[in-house]
């Protein structure tokens, strides 16, 4: 049964073209960057990695309107519901398949971006592992906010707002992790991404059980 | 099907901070049906919905025993996929097999239809395709909100079989419905007999 709604919640997301954005939108900043601060290979080499940092999150937040607010008014959500399946698997479910519909395409797509900012291997590793632990925090936080504002309007903007203060510890550690060579930063990133992807479910479900009211 | 059952007593419902009905009372049981009647916005859907779990009365109980399946305006099929597909996730989600889509496909014929993205229906193929969910399902209690509308004659005639074939199997109806369905001496409940009065 989660496997039937993770692959239904991938589908959707393909056929909506949804899985190319966050892409394209990390290519897209990682190329402007150089534009915007000049070619300095060092300057990029030192703040690079940070802004991939900061277009991660961003990607990870242009996604969030469809997450959850065309089920809840096409009474998918409802006719789930009716079916006995509880709203917090329905979310894990929904957490899953967001993350694996973002989460890996970011991933690999950083490999280019780290190119274009000229970072070094050892940048790019710790890039890559950060965001590995880093991306399924940034996914809950996005179903979380779009449970908690399905069926509002102008959604989409009051969603980014929601989001932006909550992913700021993420930054802070997960830009951490690059110049920090004692594994602190990771550490904190873990337990961050740990919380945010355990309370996620129980908050949204929650979130979509009051929003039937 | 036996031991099914549905049953409502002192059901009051507000929303929106306004009372809509209370006291509603309703016990079904096997190859039983109910017909709830009443002008619009005074609660139908409402009360299929707490009736379907999705809504909790601010008073009453209510009793099911058995698998719902409800149909009512919302589509809840994803319109970019073929009929077949969409209806196809529903029922490996409900745990029918092929053969039970297959007949529920034919009984609203559908049959035709099965390539066609759901997007491309019209508004009475969508209605036989939300019909079509809830037979192939096959659950007990049968929710059904405003099932004949859209829909012309001849699928009118389908709907009214399928109904009467799924009392005669023993299974519940509930609906509200402006169209007559083929159900025999359904309980019929006029909500407007029960809406609160306001405070003298």
């Amino acid at each position: 049964m989660m496997a039937l709604l993770v692959a239904r919640d991938l589908r959707q997301a393909w056929q909506s073209a949804g899985l190319w954005l966050p892409v394209a939108f990390l290519l897209l900043v990682a190329s402007l960057y150089p534009f915007a601060v000049g070619p300095d290979a060092a300057l990029l080499r030192r703040s690079g990695g940070g802004m991939l940092w900061i277009a991660a999150l961003l990607a990870s937040l242009l996604p969030v309107d469809r997450l959850i607010a065309p089920d809840r008014d096409a009474g998918v959500l409802d006719q789930i519901a009716l079916r006995g399946v509880g709203e917090e698997t329905l979310m894990l479910a929904r957490l899953i398949a967001h993350w694996l519909g973002f989460g890996p395409a970011l991933m690999i797509a950083t490999l280019p971006a780290s190119a274009l900012l000229k970072l070094d291997g050892a940048t790019v590793w710790m890039l890559e592992l950060g965001l590995l632990i880093g991306t399924p925090a940034l996914a809950a936080l996005g179903l979380l906010v779009a449970s908690l504002t399905a069926g509002l309007r102008s959604s989409g903007a009051l969603a980014g707002l929601l989001a932006l203060p909550l992913a700021v510890p993420l930054l802070i550690f997960g830009a951490g992790t690059l110049g920090d060579g004692s594994g602190a930063a990771l550490k904190f990133l873990g337990a961050a991404s740990l919380l945010l992807v355990a309370i996620t479910p129980f908050a949204a479900g929650a979130a979509i059980r009051a929003g039937r009211e | 099907m036996s031991g099914v059952a549905l049953r409502l007593s002192g059901i009051a419902c507000a929303r929106g901070g306004r009372l809509l009905f209370r006291g509603v009372d309703l016990a079904l049981e096997q190859g039983e049906s109910a017909l709830l009647r009443g002008p619009n916005g005074i609660g139908k859907s409402s009360l299929m919905r707490i009736c379907a779990g999705l809504l909790r009365p601010i008073a009453g109980t209510i009793e099911r025993r058995g698998r719902i399946a409800l149909a009512d305006e919302r589509l809840a099929l994803d319109l970019e996929e073929p009929l077949a597909q969409a209806l196809g996730f529903w029922a490996r989600l409900d745990g029918a097999d092929g053969h039970a889509l297959d007949g529920a496909l034919e009984a609203m014929a559908l049959g035709p239809l099965v390539g066609i993205p759901v997007r491309m229906l019209s508004t009475g193929q969508r209605k036989r395709a939300a019909l079509a969910r809830v037979i192939a399902s096959g659950a007990e209690l049968w929710l059904l909100d405003e099932p004949g509308n859209g829909l012309d004659d001849a699928s009118l005639e389908l709907l009214g079989a399928a109904v009467a074939a799924h009392l005669a199997r023993g299974g519940i109806v509930l609906a509200a419905s402006h169209q007559p369905l083929p159900m025999k001496s359904p309980v019929v409940i006029d909500l407007a007999a029960y809406v609160a009065e306001e405070a003298a």
